[in-house]
């Protein structure tokens, strides 16, 4: 049984190929609780925490940025990066508690893929690319390619996650989560919207709702043929009430002990109302 | 936030904010809780626990986990040398299953061994084959002869009618309704632990729990392990709260079993889910009520069905459901009542004390009931209260006179002239809004929402029982110590015990023993009781040895010691000029006395559930103000006005401090607090889906605390425990129906309940 | 303690001292070694899945649960429990205020404002809240909730928590 605290993703490497059976740990947020409640009992681990390579992030010059897949959400509520992906700075911050923003990371929402992950709906809008490196190679995988089922994703043991790259968009974006508590409190349902006006697009991505993250296509090329979204600064609320009753319709969610499928439908469609409100108020 | 006024603090006695004796080891992490013991050579204990709700168990094959290395011991029922079950009030919870598991999470098995780990991997290799039944999950159903009957007592625990003054009469208007509430749980923060320490020898042990009542513990443990009770000594270990969850036994006998058995300290806690099933919980009850009153809004009549679900064993079933239908008037004149209450054993889990036990059921229905008359009558919520508002002399639906100061007028006009909140600003951080940092609402979707609700709480235990309590004081050289076995499980009865010792001997210096079983029983820390009954007792004690101390003084300078008395820290002549310190007084000799306080007697209710079987009541009102998401169904309490009946305030520091913690609990239950259930399996045994208010759910506490002292109470003061957290839950309530205009009828009130 | 089913050898560094660790299973939690192997049992756990805060510490100048952080990973970090923030706290010398002079600000107002009942989350709190003052001195109201959003209190509903922590603000404010 070993724990590597490599400093470098050329040790993680290193590391990963002596051990490919073991267990990548970031901030240790999901990964522990499996632990700490018996359902995981890992022989070896790579601990993520010291690869500097993967705490940053950076613009890059076609107008993308680059976030490392262990940058903590904390750094994401305020900045630079909430600037620049406000959608991404509000699920920021709805993520568990300050102690869980302080430790929890990207790599470790996409890591664990659980459909009420907060980060994912923010990245399924963005169509964010998913940087994946192992000891011979490395893709880019777009989200949507990347997120199989619940908890399940396309990585292969001996890949790592290294970072997403989102665009820049030129328009409104946000995201809010529905919880039965005013904080710390994981998805009942969630939507992230974000408008593109420079191609005339809007984008929303559902939470909590189905076993992966939805983007509603249909709502989404339904609205842009309403009005130019380029220009428009407010919305006739009849067709944001209709946008949200078309994304409630590509909604598939399931009833379970944090709520009912009929609540978390209900739900969406109430939030994507509200969302193209706030981009284009009524 | 409400403020406290600091009387600038001379002497730390009756009245003043004295602060907690343990608070710096507290805040410095020194504080040793139960789970923070550790001992050389010890082992850690666990439990097997049952994964379903209902089964035969065939057999137990324990073999492969004894062989895993780091094993110590794995016992079963047949390891029970004395009695097989415990309980609170009627034995009847298997120390180990050994036939049937009657609900999810039921021990087994326990293990000891040198680690957490190795714990979990015997238990793991633990074999259980089981023939697994189909649970009996629905009280109404279990109630009935043609049921399976899951227990050898069968399923009705107890049925208790209650008929007072005419059972036919009506009047001009009746309302009625349903009610649901939801299974609670206690969620204290310090999960169950314990260590036990065997005698050398294997003829005695000592255990350091956790606990709400160390005497019953060892009554319980005693029988179990085959031991007299003198070779069992609970000690109490610190505890993390309680609200009734430590009242029964969990971990103890196991625990105490283990350590006999390897001749070593074991260790045991439960773990966050482990905890879900270890302890009781609130009692789910659907309650039927119905209302006869005058046009003008007065009550005549109130009809009731109560039902209780108990869950798989008795706890303390029979006395939540007196409680409960006992209080089915609330705080409100009734001359005729027809109640029936049944308490029932399902498969699903135990349920037991939780702080309001049983009062907190009846209220949410009571409270529904009294908006829906006033509503009928056309009277606000507030004329209804005061127009029906109990008063002491009137007579109670059992026939008990209420002997209690009942300032229920008073409760409710003074939260009546709180100033309500600011209307939520235009600007208001969203962080404010119902829904909060998932940033789901914007300003106009929030409507606002005024609810009331009050509430008459019992203190004390019931029916005949003497739950007396015990205090030893001995003075000596300007020293007073004082010995008790009353569990602090963070009330503070530490602060207030030397504050009584204090005021009745003019002493400073003030030491705690520890509280176990080296002295007679202080009853439990419930039923709002300890500073009533183990406050008296301390007061008894002090007063005894005062007046050792005036009979010493006497003698030794020719005075009549009823001449004497205590003047800040002196004992002074009355009539004369003679004057000295109790320290120089109590130089080189040593007065210590105990005593018991038991309250008045009560008697057992008859056949029509007559007859007078509480001991005292207290008052409470609350008004909640809410902004709700109608659209989504989110709710934020901002603000909860309360004025509350409590005697005497002997600690304001501490009595706000239980005001504003009751009132978050009541808040849980109304909007989020509930351990679901499907098919007698818990859904969400875990801090991430068992959700607790958070610091942006509190509300803001507006609170006034109504001074008239209790004549009955030893030191004016009634019990301030439980009443924060029963009307809250309905205030809340109606304050999301005055928003939205929904019926509401069961808490939690969860958002597809306001918007679908 | 002996064991049968750990190996693991490392050392951490708390509270300004290298603290070795030996024959430690690789799924313990830094909260179970601080506890159980270090004789450090001032944080607390209640939930052990991140959700209570009890177990709080500061973890190279971040609040975390050492309940999340496996023991073994957090070779290199700095950890600070609730044992440690007296020595390290830069505030003591403006505790004129203190009863003893053996507690910080922030545990003398925990105690004089009756933010203490049970006290079992309040080592964790503490922890928060001094992590709280050291990044924003003076937080609004709002900051202060959110900031300790993830530390449950069942005990107290908050109330004396907030008017703990609005005292310490006062206090430093006028001794600034
Ligand atoms: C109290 C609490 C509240 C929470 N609230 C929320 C919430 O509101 N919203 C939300 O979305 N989540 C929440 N979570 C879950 C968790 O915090 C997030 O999913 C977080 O993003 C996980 O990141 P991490 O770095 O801590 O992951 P880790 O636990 O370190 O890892 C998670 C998984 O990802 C894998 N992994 C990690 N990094 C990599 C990598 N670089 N490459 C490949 N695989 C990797 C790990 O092997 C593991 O399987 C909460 C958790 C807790 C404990
Ligand atoms: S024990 Fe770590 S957060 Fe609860
Ligand atoms: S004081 Fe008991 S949990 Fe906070």
């Amino acid at each position: 049984m070993t724990v590597a605290v490599p400093l470098s993703l050329a040790e993680a490497f290193d590391e990963l190929s002596r051990t490919p059976d073991a267990r990548l740990i970031q901030g240790g947020t999901d990964l522990m609780v499996e632990i700490n409640f018996n359902h995981v009992k890992p022989a070896n681990v790579i601990a993520l925490r010291r690869i500097k390579e993967l705490r940053t992030w950076h613009v890059n010059s076609n107008n993308t940025i680059t976030i490392g897949s262990g940058v903590p959400y904390q750094e994401m509520e305020t900045g630079q990066l909430k600037e620049l992906l406000p959608a991404l700075a509000e699920a920021a911050r709805t993520v568990g508690s300050p102690q869980i923003r302080a430790a929890g990371t990207l790599g470790g929402n996409l890591g664990t893929c659980s459909p009420a992950g907060d980060g994912l709906p923010v990245l399924f809008a963005l169509d964010a690319i998913v940087h994946l490196q192992s000891l011979e190679s490395s893709r880019d995988l777009s989200i949507h390619d990347f997120m199989l089922g619940v908890k399940r994703n396309a990585r292969t043991a001996n890949e790592i996650i290294t970072g997403v790259t989102v665009p820049v968009l030129d328009g409104w974006q946000g995201y809010a989560k529905v919880g039965v508590r005013n904080a710390m409190v994981i998805s009942v349902a969630s939507a992230c919207l974000a408008v593109d006006k420079k191609s005339n697009s809007v984008r929303i991505a559902l939470g909590a709702v189905g076993p992966t993250i939805i983007r509603c296509r249909d709502a989404e090329s339904w609205l842009v043929q309403q009005f130019d979204l380029s220009i428009a600064t407010s919305i006739d609320p009849a067709i944001a009430l209709e946008f949200g009753r078309r994304v409630a319709l590509e909604s598939k969610p399931i009833d379970d002990h944090r709520s009912t499928a009929d609540y978390r439908r209900h739900a969406v469609g109430v939030l994507a109302k509200r969302l193209i409100t706030r981009a284009y108020p009524s | 936030m409400s403020t406290v006024k600091q009387d600038t603090r001379h002497r730390d006695i009756l009245g003043t904010s004295a602060l907690r004796p343990d608070g710096v080891a507290k805040v410095t992490g020194a504080f040793s809780f139960s789970s923070d013991m550790w001992a050389e050579n010890m082992l850690w204990g666990a439990t097997l626990r049952s994964p379903h709700p209902y089964a035969r168990i065939i057999s137990i094959d324990t073999t492969a986990a004894l062989l895993i290395s780091g094993v110590s011991a794995v016992i079963t029922a047949q390891d029970v040398p004395g009695k097989a079950t415990y309980g609170l009030i009627s034995a009847d919870q298997p120390v180990f299953a050994s036939d049937f598991v009657r609900y999810m999470g039921e021990p087994i098995a326990a293990v000891a061994a040198d680690h957490p780990e190795t714990c979990r991997r015997a238990l793991a290799a633990i074999i259980v084959n089981y023939e697994v039944l189909t649970p009996v999950v629905d009280p109404e159903l279990a109630m009935l002869a043609t049921t399976e009957q899951i227990h050898p007592d069968g399923n009705l625990i107890r049925h208790q009618h209650i008929l007072h003054g005419e059972a036919h009469i009506t009047s001009d208007i009746t309302v009625e309704g349903n009610y649901t509430i939801g299974m609670q749980d206690q969620a204290f923060l310090g999960l169950e632990a314990a260590m036990a320490f065997p005698d050398s020898g294997g003829n005695g042990v000592e255990l350091h729990i956790a606990t709400q009542w160390l005497h019953e513990d060892r009554g319980q443990i005693a029988a179990c392990l085959n031991l007299p009770e003198d070779s069992v000594r609970v000690v109490l270990g610190g505890v993390g709260g309680a609200f009734g969850a430590r009242e029964d036994i969990s971990l103890q006998v196991h625990c105490c079993l283990l350590a006999l058995r390897t001749g070593r300290p074991i260790k045991m806690q439960y773990s966050r889910e482990e905890s879900f099933f270890g302890h009781v919980h609130r009692h789910p009850a659907k309650i039927w009520m119905k209302h006869h009153a005058t046009k003008e809004g007065k009550i005549v009549k109130v009809e009731s069905r109560m039902v209780f679900d108990g869950g798989a064993y008795t706890s303390t079933s029979p006395a939540v459901l007196i409680n409960g239908i006992t209080h089915t008037q609330g705080p409100y004149q009734c001359d005729n009542a027809v109640v029936d209450g049944y308490a029932v054993r399902t498969n699903n889990p135990p349920c037991g004390a939780m702080r309001g036990f049983g009062v907190v059921q009846a209220c949410f229905a009571h409270e529904s009931q009294m908006d829906k008359l006033a509503h009928a009558c056309g009277l606000s919520p507030v004329e209804v209260r005061l127009i029906n508002a109990m008063h002491t002399g009137d007579k109670l639906i059992t026939g008990q006179v209420m002997e209690s100061v009942a300032p229920v007028e008073r409760c409710i006009r003074e939260t009546d002239l709180i100033p309500l909140p600011a209307p939520l600003a235009l600007d208001a951080n969203v962080l404010e809004f119902p829904g909060g940092s998932g940033r789901t609402a914007d300003r106009h979707n929030i409507v606002r929402g005024i609810g009331w609700g009050v509430s008459m709480k019992n203190l004390m235990y019931s029916e005949g029982f003497d739950d007396y309590a015990t205090a030893r004081c001995t003075l000596s050289n300007g020293i007073a110590s004082l010995k008790f076995a009353t569990s602090e499980v963070g009330q503070g009865f530490v602060t207030l015990a030397p504050q009584i010792a204090r005021s009745v001997l003019g002493v400073d210096d003030v030491v705690l023993e520890t509280s176990d079983t080296q002295i007679g029983s202080a009853g439990s820390t419930s039923a709002s009781r300890q500073t009533w009954m183990s406050g008296g007792a301390v007061d008894g004690a002090c007063r005894l040895v005062r007046e050792r101390l005036f009979e010493h003084v006497g003698r030794l300078h020719n005075i009549d010691p009823i001449r004497l008395m205590i003047e800040h820290t002196d004992v002074i002549d009355t009539i004369g000029t003679f004057r000295i310190s109790v320290t120089q007084a109590t130089q080189g000799i040593t007065l210590s006395e105990t005593f018991e306080h038991h309250h008045r007697k009560t008697e057992d209710l008859d056949e029509n559930g007559q007859g007078n079987c509480h001991v005292a009541f207290a008052f409470v009102a609350h008004r909640a103000v809410v902004d709700v998401d109608i659209e989504l169904g989110l709710v934020k309490v901002v603000q909860v006005a309360t004025a509350q009946d409590v005697g005497r305030v002997l600690n304001p520091l501490s009595a706000l401090g239980q005001l504003e913690g009751g009132i978050a609990q009541g808040l849980g239950l109304a909007v989020m607090e509930e351990i679901i259930l499907d098919n007698g399996r818990v859904k969400n045994p875990s801090f991430t889906d068992y959700l607790l208010p958070t610091a942006l759910d509190a509300p803001h506490v507006v609170a006034i605390m109504i001074e008239e002292p209790e004549p009955q109470a030893p030191l004016g003061a009634k019990g301030i425990g439980e009443p924060p957290c029963i009307s809250v839950t309905p205030a809340i309530v109606a304050a999301i129906r005055a928003a939205t205009g929904k019926a509401l009828s069961r808490v939690p009130v969860r958002p597809q309940d306001i918007c679908l | 303690m002996n064991n049968s089913i750990g190996n693991e050898m490392y050392t951490l560094h708390i509270n300004g001292q290298d603290r070795p660790v030996k024959d430690a299973w690789v799924g313990e939690s830094l909260l179970y070694v601080l506890r159980e192997r270090l004789e450090l049992p001032g944080a607390k756990g209640a939930c052990e899945q991140g959700e209570c805060g009890s177990c709080t510490v500061i973890m190279d100048g971040d609040a975390v649960c050492s309940c999340l952080v496996m023991a073994a990973t957090a070779v290199g970090a700095d950890i600070v429990t609730v044992e440690g923030l007296i020595e390290n706290d830069p505030s003591m010398a403006v505790t004129a205020q203190t009863i003893t002079s053996q507690i910080t600000d922030v545990q003398q107002a925990f105690i004089e404002e009756g933010g203490v009942q049970c006290g079992f989350c309040t080592p964790g709190l503490i922890v928060a809240v001094h992590h709280l003052l050291e990044k924003n001195p003076e937080p609004t109201e709002l900051q202060v909730k959110e900031s300790i959003s993830g530390n449950i209190c069942r005990c107290t509903g908050y109330g004396r928590i907030f008017a703990a922590v609005e005292a310490v603000v006062q206090v430093r404010k006028a001794s600034r």
